[in-house]
Order: structure tokens, then C-alpha cells, then sequence
């Protein structure tokens, strides 16, 4: 089966991006295909290579990059959500003329319609968030 | 293109929260891809389409005036959970007004907003292909 998922909380606050990491992981080992991840809400804050959790916790966001290493995922970050909360990857951090860049590796920043054509594509829409 | 049956379901109270600003996004941008939508209202969800709403003291955008250009984009189903506002103490009446064009009839003006009960609302749901939660 085809899964999209969507994270829709911040990271170490709310479990969603621990719980859609554990559910595509599990998802893809047990044989399914996940063709994307988008990030929405608080859950574009995952994709900040900046965090430094204490070094006796998960890194959420270096799971995903391992993650979408390994299987070639998809990880979108919604812009207008991104932009909104300081994450900009270097076109966009140039095109807004600020100084600094914040996206980690295996994570791409795009529009709305991501989301929506992931909808139509998939068998089965998961949400994480509240 | 596909067509799937898309439900946007908004439980959160305009402000306070970003929930519905971005929901109402996503609706936006959602209806480019010619999809069926409906757009559910419950819960807290409901104050989204109170009529009269002033953010001026508060310091944010009010966003509620867009909710009456949807009919321009082809979303013409919007479902009020009845016990929800029966709840929050909110009849139709304090609603605003959202009309489309039924290009179907004549381009005649007809309500989008559809109140149904709380078992109704089940049923919508369960007809659709794709929720997305809000």
C-alpha cells in the first residue's frame, strides 16, 4: 500500500514526528511505500539541521535524514508554513536576503500542492499532529 | 487527474492558535487540482465562521472576509456541526453569509453553509477519500 503522511507538530514538544517516524519505518520494512512526508504547521520545524538535543536523547531530525537516505524518501517542508517560522533552505534564505540557512540534508522545501497531490497519489493519508 | 472526495475538517477556534489560517491555506491551494472538497466546521471549529469577527486588538490578521471568496474557487460544501454550535451557544444566525454560483442552475446564488446534525457529520466523513484534519 501506498502511504502519505503528514507531521503537523513541533518537534520534542509533541510525539507526531517521533510517531510518523516509527510508522514509516515500520511501514516501509513491512513492505509499503511511503512516496512522501510533508511537514506542516510546527512540524517544519523538524527539518532545522541547528537542534542539538542532549546527547543521551533521539535526534529527531537526523532520524529523518538517516531515514530518507536509506529508502530515498521524499521530505517536503511546506514554504508558506517555513517561511513563516525562520526555516529557509539557501535559495530561499538568498532570495530573502538573510544571512543563514537552516535545512538539514534529505529535506526539501516546497508548496501546498505537495500536499494535496500526495492525497490524490497515495491509498491512505496519515496525519500526525493533535 | 484523479478525482478524490477531500474533507477539511477544522476544529479549532479562529485565533490562538494558526490551525485555521493555515487550514483555509491549504483549501486555497487545494482547489487548484480540481479535486471534490467539502470543508467540515466542529468543535471550537465552528467560531471560524461567526460574522462580525475584530482582530484589532489583538494584533492579527482577520482572515474570516476569505471564507466568502471560497465559492469562487469551486468549495461550495461547507458543513456546521449542529451540536457544536448548539454547544458554544451559536445558532445559524451569528454566522456569516457565504454564498457560490451553482453554474449548474443558472449561476443562482446558493448558501454554502450547511448545517447538519452530529450523526450526519459522521457520514460525511465516512465518504471521503482523504481527510485532512485541522
Amino acid at each position: 500500500m501506498k502511504f502519505g503522511v503528514v507531521v503537523s507538530e513541533g518537534p520534542y514538544t509533541h510525539q507526531a514526528a517521533d510517531s510518523a517516524y516509527l510508522f514509516v519505518k515500520a511501514a516501509l520494512e513491512a513492505g509499503h511505500e511511503v512516496p512522501r512526508v510533508f511537514f506542516y504547521h510546527d512540524g517544519v520545524n523538524v527539518a532545522t539541521r541547528l537542534s542539538v538535543p542532549p546527547q543521551d536523547e533521539r535526534n529527531i531530525q537526523e532520524n529523518w535524514t538517516a531515514l530518507a537516505k536509506e529508502h530515498e524518501l521524499d521530505l517536503v517542508v511546506c514554504i508558506a508554513a517555513a517561511q513563516r517560522r525562520g526555516m529557509l533552505d539557501e535559495n530561499e534564505a538568498k532570495r530573502q536576503g538573510k544571512d543563514a540557512d537552516n535545512i538539514a540534508d534529505g529535506f526539501r522545501i516546497s508548496g501546498l500542492g505537495q500536499l494535496i497531490e500526495m492525497g490524490i497519489q497515495t491509498d491512505r493519508l496519515v496525519t500526525f499532529g493533535d | 487527474m484523479t478525482t478524490k472526495k477531500f474533507l477539511y475538517v477544522n476544529r479549532k477556534a479562529p485565533y490562538g492558535t494558526i490551525y485555521a489560517l493555515e487550514s483555509l491555506e491549504v483549501v486555497l491551494i487545494g482547489a487548484a487540482f480540481e479535486q471534490d472538497v467539502s470543508v467540515a466546521f466542529l468543535d471550537d471549529g465552528v467560531f471560524q465562521l461567526t460574522k462580525g469577527q475584530d482582530t484589532g486588538g489583538i494584533g492579527v490578521k482577520n482572515f474570516s472576509p476569505t471564507f466568502r471568496a471560497l465559492g469562487d474557487y469551486d468549495v461550495t460544501k461547507l458543513y456546521v456541526e449542529r451540536e457544536s454550535l448548539e454547544e458554544r451557544g451559536l445558532t445559524e444566525a451569528d454566522l456569516q453569509e457565504v454564498t457560490y454560483e451553482d453554474e449548474d442552475d443558472d449561476w443562482a446564488e446558493k448558501p454554502s453553509i450547511r448545517i447538519i446534525s452530529r450523526a450526519e457529520m459522521a457520514d460525511v466523513m465516512a465518504d471521503q477519500d482523504v481527510v485532512l484534519s485541522f
